[in-house]
Formats: structure tokens, C-alpha cells, sequence
């Protein structure tokens, strides 16, 4: 074993602890607001069409849309805020 | 003996002094006179235990004695000289303090101390020893060589703000750092104190100096964490301002290294460092510079890594979410070999001066080589290179990605040679990969192919537009140019990239400093 310098290292992460945070309990039925987010992948947009149209089959489900300015960055923080405010429920297309 | 005492003498000595040898008895005499008094008499030994022990039995010494042999706490009174005296209040406030041997300044400290206590100045000096006025001290032993290094360790750790991670006698630290899941799958250099602390050596910047904000936790990343790092990547303290500037370019906005480190495709950080730091630090330019074998260049590469990884939180599997990755994700960094270069190198051509070093961040794919040992001419090279750069992301997407086209010196030279400069290769290759508009939409045989809302399009795409000839770049400086590799063969290798421009990852450059 090494010299008693050597048995001391450094961390080198952030050495933060993460916040836990607890999943909302899922809804026995989908209800109130639900949020379709695009997040500009290729045909993204006909996925989400689809399931518009499958949603609003569901006379008591309002559909709002939303889009990501590009698939390749972290939606912006007021897109984030407007969904977790005004939608009870979101759907996000991955992939092409 | 009361409980406290009411002052206290520190006398810092060391054996082979003779003002020690000299002065010591004199502070037995004093302990035995004052002690009960409320004096505490303690010595400071700067000399190893078994010398200290012969110097007190030679002596008759009775007083206590601090093992000081490392001087740290001569290092935090400022000793200079020994024999020194420090005579101190309880809380540290020092009443009086003298160096070497001066009669009247111990008779003095005696009277001093004697009327503090309250009692009569004790006569501890005889006529018949003899004693000069005056002998001066010896120096300290803080100023040995090892001894001053070891105490500017000491100091500078305390500058260190990381948690410390004790490693047990019967462990390993560099499997310790596998179980934490804080390597890349290599094992890491253990950044002790000694190792990281000479690594911050190599900079001006102060340890607690916020170097950028690290995606994709958006962590502010100091110079002791990239320093730790460093030291983990196996760097040499002189890499350690290359290191820097790399991390500082890949956190830069435009290098959305979010995006870089989060996407399913293949993009790694890649380091093209360029101007005299390259000779400095004896990095390679020449035969294989984008393989192994040289200590910079694969250990640097590594580190701007091992930063995402360990302080962003670019775990593969968890943010990274790469499909396939490349070797690359290990470490990716090379030089321009710049004196093979016949045009300004890639700094240069991105504002920088020639006497600049710097590092230019891309977001590159592994490299693939292209052989053309047939060309005469730059028209017919570029050809060949065209044809190659086409297949970059899929030979039917156009105007989506950029890349590095690394020129070896023989490729480059066959095209200076007819006179062109970058720009003419880059127009020839944007020529050889244009295609009309109808080859490159999605169809029956090929799927894959140019989204029609990419180009404006709604519906079907006009007929007088499927002629429409588009090259493999949007614009010719989507398609960057350095010089690398030896002397000989007719080999030069393409990097493709990731999403151009400015919603994907731009070129960064920053200057190493």
C-alpha cells in the first residue's frame, strides 16, 4: 500500500445530493387538460395528431399543443412552466 | 498548581544548535522556579523524537516537549531563529517574544512573567555560568528544502475545498473510483492532495474560480474539480491550462453540449488544439494523431470527459442516451500539424493570431478514412473526398450536418499545389456531393431521405424544384478544414458532426490561457 499521502483522494464530482422527488400517483381516468408536446423530431407531429384526434373522441379531455423550438436543446424554462401550470396530464413525442 | 495556568512559555528549539544547548538549562531552571507559580514551560522540538530525547536526557530537561519535527507549528508562529521564546496569555495573546540568546531580554521575559504571577523575579542566571550578552540563534528548520515544500503542501491544502475520500488500508483506490462509478471504464491516476495541488500549480487561477457551467446538470464547475479530474485523466500539470480552455469551450451555449451529451446519435467532444502550446507539451501532430501513443493528447481528451461524466452527470445510460457512441467518448483530441499546413490554421482562420494557443470544440462522429493514391489534380481529389463526406449521417441528408475534414499533409499539398486555398476545396467537395432534389427526397428504395418541411414544404414537393441540384453542406464553413497526420500517404480522414448550426452544436474556439 502507498505512503499515508495516498490513502487520502479527492471527490470529483458536484457533491450534491440529488433532490428525490416522488411521481405524481397516477389518475385512475384521463381527465381536465392534456398537454401534447412536440419536441420537433420528424413526424413527431402525425404521432400526435393521431392521438389528438383518439383524445378527443373524449368529449370531457381538453387537448392544448405545444412544441419544442428544437429536439436537440432542453425545452425552455417558460414552455415548462406554462405545462406543469395549465396541464393535468403530458405526452411527449420522442422519435421518428 | 492552579488549575490553569496563567501564562505560558513556548521556547522552539532543535538539537544540533548550540544557543539551544546553551539556553535550554536555562528554561528548566525557570520551569522549576515558576511552574507551581502558574508558568507552563513547553519546548518546541523541530528535531526528530529520538534526537529530541537525547538533547533532553543530555540536558535534564523536565519541562514537556512538542514533537515539532515537521514544523507546522513553527510554520504557524513564524520562527525564524531557534532558540526562540514565546511568552503568551491563555488566550494566545502574546505578552513578549525574542530570538536566539539576549541576556537582557530573557532576564526580561523573567521579571515579565514573574510580575504577571505575582511574585518576585527568580534569580536563574549564576555569575559562574559564564553566559555571553549575546550569541545569535540558528535558523529555523521551516527553511530546510523538504521541510519548507512540505509546509507549502500543507498551506496550499487548505485551499482545497473538495471532499476528501478516505481510501482503507486494505483497499484500492483506483478500484474504490470503479465502485463509485467515477471512471470511463479505464482505471484513474488516485487524485490525492499532492497530485491535484501540483496540477493547480500549473495555473493562476484560484482553486475556487467557477471555470463554466457544466451541462447537462448545469453544475458550476471550479478549476479544483477540473484539476481533480485532470489528475484522474492522467494529465501532466502543464496540460492543465488546455484542460481548462476545453472545458470552458465545450460549456459555451453555442456548443450545446446538453444536446451533444443527451442525443441518441454518435457525437463526442473533440479537441483540435493548434499554436505553440502543441510543442510545449510535446502533443502529436504528425503520424497517427488521431490514435494512440502520446501522453497529451490522449490524456486531455480524456479529462474534458471525465468532467461531463463525474461533475455534469454525462452517465451513459442515464443522460447520455447514445445509441451505439464511438471510441471517441473515451478520449478525442489531436493537434493541426500546422507546419504541414500550406494554408493558416484552423485557429488563425477562426480569428485567433498565429502565436495563439488555442482549442476548438466540435461535436464529432469517430473518424473514417478516405483513400485517393490516384488524384493529379485537386478537381479530381475533391472529387474523391466529396464522394466520401456524402455518406456522413446518410448519403441522402443534406444541409442537416457539418464535419472536419482532416487533410493529411500529402492530400493537402497536392491541392496547394494547383493553387487552391480552403475555400476552393470546399466549393469542388460541396459541387461533388450536389444532387437534385428528387434524388435525396425519401421514395420507394430508400426511405431515408430529405424531409420535405426541412426545405419550407408542405405537400408534394413543386416539379420545378425537384431539380433543384442541393450540395451535402448548407453553407461551405459547415465544413471545416485542419491539416493532421505524417508526412507521407494519401489518406485523409472525415469527422462528421451532429446537427448544424445553430439549433444543434456549433464550432467553438477559446484560447488557452
Amino acid at each position: 500500500m502507498g505512503t499515508p499521502d495516498d490513502r487520502i483522494v479527492l471527490d470529483p464530482t458536484d457533491e450534491r445530493t440529488p433532490i428525490r422527488r416522488t411521481p405524481v400517483a397516477r389518475p385512475p381516468r384521463l381527465r381536465g387538460v392534456v398537454g401534447l408536446l412536440d419536441i420537433r423530431k420528424p413526424r413527431g407531429d402525425v404521432f400526435l395528431d393521431r392521438l389528438e384526434q383518439r383524445i378527443r373522441l373524449r368529449t370531457d379531455v381538453e387537448v392544448r399543443r405545444y412544441v419544442k423550438p428544437t429536439f436537440t436543446r432542453p425545452a425552455p424554462i417558460d414552455l415548462r412552466r406554462e405545462i406543469a401550470t395549465t396541464c393535468d396530464f403530458v405526452i411527449e413525442a420522442l422519435a421518428d | 498548581m492552579p488549575a490553569l495556568p496563567a501564562l505560558e512559555l513556548l521556547v522552539f528549539w532543535k538539537h544540533n544548535c548550540a544557543t539551544c544547548e546553551l539556553a535550554l538549562p536555562l528554561v528548566e531552571r525557570l520551569h522549576r522556579a515558576l511552574t507551581e507559580r502558574g508558568l507552563r514551560v513547553r519546548g518546541v522540538s523541530q528535531s526528530a523524537s529520538d534526537e529530541t530525547a537525547g538533547f533532553v536526557a543530555r540536558h535534564g530537561l523536565t519541562f514537556a516537549q512538542l514533537d515539532d519535527s515537521e514544523c507546522a507549528a513553527s510554520a504557524d508562529y513564524e520562527i525564524e531563529v531557534v532558540p526562540s521564546f514565546v511568552l503568551a496569555a491563555p488566550d494566545g495573546t502574546v505578552r513578549m517574544a525574542f530570538e536566539g540568546w539576549v541576556r537582557r531580554d530573557f532576564d526580561a521575559l523573567v521579571a515579565l512573567a514573574a510580575g504577571e504571577l505575582g511574585v518576585g523575579a527568580p534569580a536563574i542566571i549564576r555569575d559562574a555560568d559564564g553566559l555571553p550578552e549575546f550569541r545569535p540563534g540558528c535558523g529555523s528548520r521551516t527553511f530546510d528544502p523538504d521541510i519548507a515544500r512540505r509546509l507549502e503542501i500543507r498551506r496550499a491544502k487548505t485551499a482545497l475545498a473538495a471532499r476528501r475520500i478516505e481510501v482503507g488500508d486494505l483497499d484500492d483506490a483506483i478500484e474504490l473510483f470503479f465502485a463509485k462509478g467515477l471512471t470511463d471504464g479505464l482505471p484513474i491516476v488516485p487524485p490525492t492532495e499532492g497530485r491535484v495541488m501540483r496540477m493547480l500549480a500549473a495555473t493562476p487561477r484560484a482553486p475556487q474560480d467557477v471555470v463554466a457551467v457544466v451541462p447537462p446538470n448545469l453544475v458550476p464547475v471550479t478549476v479544483e474539480k477540473v484539476a481533480i479530474n485532470a489528475v484522474m485523466a492522467g494529465c501532466k500539470p502543464e496540460y492543465f491550462p488546455v484542460v481548462l480552455a476545453s472545458v470552458e469551450a465545450a460549456c459555451d451555449e453555442r456548443f450545446n453540449l446538453h444536446g451533444v451529451v443527451a442525443t441518441t446519435y454518435f457525437p463526442a467532444p473533440l479537441i483540435i488544439v493548434n499554436g505553440p502550446i502543441r510543442h510545449q507539451i510535446r502533443m502529436n501532430a504528425g503520424h497517427n494523431a488521431l490514435g494512440q501513443g502520446n501522453r497529451a493528447n490522449a490524456t486531455i481528451g480524456r479529462a474534458l470527459p471525465l468532467v461531463i461524466r463525474n461533475v455534469g452527470g454525462g452517465r451513459p445510460g442515464e443522460i447520455d442516451k447514445c445509441t451505439l457512441g464511438h471510441p471517441g467518448k473515451y478520449t478525442y483530441c489531436f493537434a493541426e500539424n500546422e507546419e504541414a499546413n500550406p494554408w493558416e490554421p484552423l485557429h488563425v482562420e477562426r480569428g485567433f493570431a498565429l502565436q495563439d494557443s488555442t482549442v476548438t470544440l466540435f461535436a464529432g462522429e469517430a473518424p473514417r478514412g478516405v483513400m485517393d493514391q490516384a488524384s493529379r489534380t485537386a478537381q479530381s481529389l475533391c472529387e474523391s473526398l466529396g464522394r466520401a463526406i456524402e455518406s456522413v449521417m446518410h448519403p441522402k441528408l443534406h444541409g442537416l450536418v457539418d464535419a472536419v475534414l482532416v487533410l493529411s499533409p500529402e492530400h493537402a499539398r497536392k491541392c496547394a499545389a494547383d493553387g487552391w486555398g480552403k475555400a476552393e476545396v470546399r466549393r469542388a467537395i460541396q459541387q461533388a456531393t450536389a444532387r437534385p432534389l428528387r434524388e435525396l427526397l425519401p421514395d420507394e428504395r430508400c426511405a431515408e431521405g430529405m424531409p420535405p418541411q426541412l426545405l419550407g414544404l408542405t405537400g408534394d414537393v413543386p416539379e420545378a424544384m425537384l431539380g433543384m441540384p442541393l450540395p451535402k453542406f448548407r453553407t461551405d464553413d459547415q465544413l471545416t478544414i485542419v491539416v493532421a497526420g505524417s508526412n507521407a500517404g494519401m489518406f485523409s480522414a472525415i469527422i462528421g458532426g451532429w446537427v448544424a448550426g445553430e439549433i444543434g452544436s456549433q464550432m467553438v474556439t477559446r484560447k488557452v490561457v
